[in-house]
């Protein structure tokens, strides 16, 4: 009878130490994530559709969300290619300096955003290396859209490359040796073996680097500018909205954002779902 | 030099090579030319003004702290949702990223929304005397959120694959749950943990989007480095933008080269790859 | 198709996995790389098949320089140990693939394609596979899709790296079987990397013993389990029996064992003798030399009966088989003195400065009256 009452308690014990943590925990996760999400939401909406609708529809927002979308489609396919190239001579060559360059595709991941804009301004800025000769050419960069580009570029460097080289290392290469063997050139080789080997891992480097790329706001605020309908992307007008006590507007913007946020989320958390085994990390900017 | 039988070699690595070299080491070179510029003295003036010490101080303590408080809440997270199953668990595992993915300007004024005075949960905190927003607690709370989802991330694996095995043994060895969870669970965690802890902190320290809103921005009290770098920039002073930068950074990558020796003894144990 | 390799020398960092390595393939036989690991057999396969190349030396194919083509021009087909096989397509996409992949000039029409690839499958007797992942399939079909797909492309010389390692043993021996009747049938020049003796030794024409990066011995099967060349394939190749032979009043002996001729005149005050179990006789007449070995043990294997002996003169245990039959004719029971002295050995003399045996000096003992 002892120890059978002994045991109930012991299970109890457990048991109420398990409730204890799962409660602290999804409650802390509910307070810290859930809610500043659904603030977003609610104070965009605090003044009806009606509002949220029209200052979307303003043509400043407008030209933001064009302007985000044109520095994704340019920044996200050359990290694409980088991340390819970059994962392939990694994890298929012995060179001298590897880690090196492996420390250096990390860098921009432990270089603060603002730093980021700041190295462009001190290159191509009006006092930069190369200020001088670009406004005497005509070239802008600083305050300009190739600035955001630049920027964006190297704060969203690594994604694709650290997303891949886990993998393909995992992958070696036999089956590119094989396909070598059978005869392949270098491009069947890349079109029909490597590049299907790696779709989805790809795929996901491609999403965390895009949601980084939309949403990035240190780096390309510092080489924007904040110039209206010019050089402002959608957290920028986020900013700048918010500044003048547009509230409802900004909030608007942001759950544009945050849409875009949850769809990340979803598509990433599907991947990780169905194909777990063919993409790698899972930290955001991890490892 | 050996032929190589994979082709591409001299294409991707060259490409890879200029790429990384125009993107990232050209621009960092241009930062350290443009702060070599300010000299010794001008650098001592930079570190003395007691407003750079302050951000400074408020940067680098504030990640610190925030790293070590997702250390903790990272833990007790991961754990969960690796060795318990609850109702919306799922849900939970998807929205850690949630931070990474919302863009920093919309953390920033969301967490605003919330904690301001006349916010969500402010009205009721700020009668207690809990100044969260305008306030360094602002700052901290940012950097929490913001470098949340490392540890849980570089957790999680870590735990899925821990030895049950190892835990049943020490308990028939006689531990308790709390011992086994101290001597045996912990320590084969602390490489990781310390990964995490480190990926946090990296990111909390540059932090700048989501902490200018909820700060305030009070010199001297909630201003932030970055911040800072941004005010002497505005003010065409490149030369202490950059020299700042370059504090900044270095005293990052001091602290990761730190924290990747204490990883490397605590991971002792672990056989090493000749 | 003759191939001819020459002075073969790889290093890599630490260690030389080739190390002036001479070979010739002849047409149409099976040849065996049978070593240990890390004994440069693989090294040398990847280099035939283009994944590696020589420091030095080089390899004539019909008296054009092979190395010089690149892996994709060398018409060989290759089974990889893990098999390689591409995960995303299909077996009979895995199958064609290299066909499909030829420029349009030399590309076999899609039908064309599609009835080879049938007929490999049934060759493989996968016939009802050709639409799985191969993810689906186990190892021994895993093994014969690699298989298929290296013969697709008609190579001039198959290369298989230990391609029954991965698999279990039942599937090895049924499989082993399988390819040597298909080589039979193909007559295709074969070279095939194993660690496994008992494998090389069943299937091969011919064996090419590896040992740190260098070639102990080439020969049949036969030639290398009964005339081994040197100490290593006297140790790897089979069980065997390692005997100290001393210097005692004029002659080399081992104890009791006196050999009556030196093979080596005089030359040598040391050497080895290896012994096969199987060349130990037991219950030795008492005129003829012999140990006095007690039966420690017995094991007991269907037909044939493994004897653990040991002799206290030389305070060595040693390993003779009998035939079960004879173990009940002689009333063998544990705890047993017996006369044991070999019937054959292969001896090796040592060098007196460095102690090192010499193989070019090798030599075979039978006893003067064989009965």
């Amino acid at each position: 009878m002892n120890t059978m009452t002994a045991q109930r308690q012991a299970g109890w014990t457990r048991r109420m130490g398990h409730g204890v943590i799962v409660v602290l925990a999804s409650a802390f996760l509910g307070l810290f994530l859930l809610l500043p999400l659904a603030a977003v939401f609610v104070e965009a909406f605090r003044q009806g559709v009606q509002a949220y609708v029209a200052s979307i529809g303003q043509p400043e927002a407008l030209t933001a969300i064009r302007l985000t979308l044109l520095v994704a489609v340019i920044a996200v396919p050359l990290n694409l290619v980088f991340g390819v190239a970059a994962a392939w001579a990694m994890t298929r060559f012995a060179f001298r300096g590897k880690a090196l360059l492996g420390a250096f595709i990390d860098l921009p991941f432990s270089v603060s955003p603002v730093i980021s804009g700041l190295v462009y301004v001190l290159l191509f800025g009006a006092q930069g290396w190369f200020g001088p000769w670009l406004s005497g050419h005509g070239v802008k960069i600083i305050f300009a859209v190739p600035g955001l580009v630049l920027a964006t570029i190297f704060i969203t460097l690594p994604f694709v490359a650290r997303e891949l080289i886990p993998l393909m290392q995992a992958q070696g290469s036999e089956e590119e040796e094989a396909a070598r063997v059978l005869g392949a050139n270098g491009w069947q080789m890349f079109f029909r073996v490597t590049l299907p080997n790696i779709r989805w891992a790809l795929l996901y480097g491609v999403l965390l680097c895009n949601a980084r790329a939309m949403g990035e706001f240190g780096a390309v605020s510092v080489v924007s500018g904040h110039i209206r309908g010019l050089t402002t992307t959608m957290p920028l007008e986020v900013e700048m909205r918010y500044n003048e006590y547009d509230y409802v507007g900004a909030f608007a913007i942001a759950s544009l954002l945050a849409m875009l946020a949850l769809v990340t989320l979803a598509v990433k958390t599907f991947l990780e779902w169905r194909y777990s085994d063919e993409i790698a990390a899972h930290a955001p900017g991890g490892h | 030099m050996h032929r190589r039988v994979l082709p591409g070699f001299g294409i991707s690595l060259g490409y890879a090579v200029s790429y990384l070299g125009l993107i990232v080491l050209l621009p960092l070179a241009a930062l350290a030319w443009k702060a070599s510029g300010i000299g010794g003295e001008g650098l001592l003036r930079l570190l003395s003004s007691p407003r750079t010490l302050a951000a400074l101080k408020l940067s680098f303590g504030g990640a610190l702290l925030a790293a070590l408080i997702n250390a903790f809440i990272g833990l007790l997270v991961a754990w969960a949702l690796v060795r318990y199953r609850f109702p919306g668990r799922r849900l939970f595992d998807a929205l850690i990223d949630l931070p990474f993915a919302l863009p920093t300007a919309v953390a920033g004024i969301a967490l605003t929304a919330l904690y301001a005075p006349n916010g969500w949960l402010g009205r009721w905190l700020v009668p207690l005397g809990i100044q969260v927003a305008y306030a360094p607690l602002g700052v901290l709370l940012a950097m929490v959120f913001v470098g949340f989802p490392f540890v849980v991330r570089t957790l999680q694996p870590v735990l899925q694959s821990l030895d049950r095995d190892v835990e049943e043994a020490a308990e028939s060895l006689g531990a308790s749950r709390w011992q086994t969870f101290a001597r045996v669970i912990l320590p084969v965690l602390v490489p990781t943990l310390l990964t995490g802890f480190a990926l946090a902190l990296a990111r909390a320290v540059g932090e700048y989007g989501s902490v200018i809103f909820i700060a305030g921005n009070i010199p001297m009290r909630s201003e932030i480095a970055p911040l800072l770098i941004v005010q002497k920039l505005e003010a065409f002073d490149y030369a202490g933008a950059a020299a700042l930068g370059v504090v900044m950074l270095s005293f990052s990558f001091l602290l990761l080269i730190l924290i990747s020796l204490l990883q490397r003894w605590s991971n002792r144990w672990e056989e090493r790859a000749a | 198709m003759t191939m001819e390799l020459s002075r073969l020398s790889r290093r890599f960092t630490d260690f030389a996995a080739l190390d002036d390595v001479s070979l010739s393939i002849a047409p149409g036989e099976f040849l065996a790389l049978l070593g240990p690991s890390g004994s440069g057999k693989t090294t040398l396969l990847r280099i035939l098949a283009g994944l590696d190349y020589p420091d030095s030396g080089g390899v004539q194919k019909d008296g054009r320089d092979f190395l010089a083509a690149q892996a994709r021009e060398r018409h060989v087909g290759l089974v990889f140990q893990h098999y390689a096989l591409f995960r995303h397509l299909t077996v009979r996409e895995n199958i064609a693939f290299g066909l499909r992949i030829r420029p349009r000039r030399t590309r076999p029409s899609r039908a064309e394609i599609g009835d080879r690839v049938t007929r490999l499958l049934k060759r493989v007797q996968l016939d009802d596979h050709g639409d799985r992942y191969p993810s689906q399939l186990s190892g021994g079909q895993r093994q014969r899709v690699a298989l298929a797909r290296a013969l697709a492309v008609e190579p001039d010389l198959l290369l298989l790296d230990e391609p029954f390692g991965a698999l279990d043993a039942q599937v090895r021996v049924t499989l082993r079987r399988w390819l040597r009747e298909l080589h039979d049938e193909l007559r295709l020049t074969t070279v095939f990397v194993t660690h496994d003796q008992e494998e090389a030794l069943e299937l091969a024409d011919r064996i090419a013993v590896m040992n740190q990066g260098r070639i102990e011995q080439v020969g049949s099967p036969e030639e290398i389990y009964q005339q081994p060349a040197t100490p290593f394939v006297c140790e790897f190749i089979g069980k065997v029996n390692r005997l100290t032979l001393s210097e005692n009043s004029g002659s080399l002996a081992a104890g009791e064992w006196i050999l009556p001729d030196d093979p080596w005149d005089g030359r040598y005050r040391q050497g080895i003798a290896y012994v096969r179990p199987d060349q130990l006789r037991v219950a030795v007449p008492p005129p003829q030399p012999a140990w006095t070995a007690r039966l420690r043990h017995v094991y007991l294997a269907g037909s044939v009966a493994h004897l653990d002996l040991h002799v206290a003169s030389l305070d060595q245990a040693l390993e003779a088989d009998v035939a079960s039959e004879d173990l009940a004719r002689l009333g063998l029971q544990p705890g047993a003195e017996l006369r044991v002295a070999p019937r054959s050995a292969v001896l090796f003399p040592l060098a007196d400065d460095t102690g090192q045996p010499i193989a070019r000096d090798r030599s075979t003992w039978r006893p003067p009256d064989n009965s």
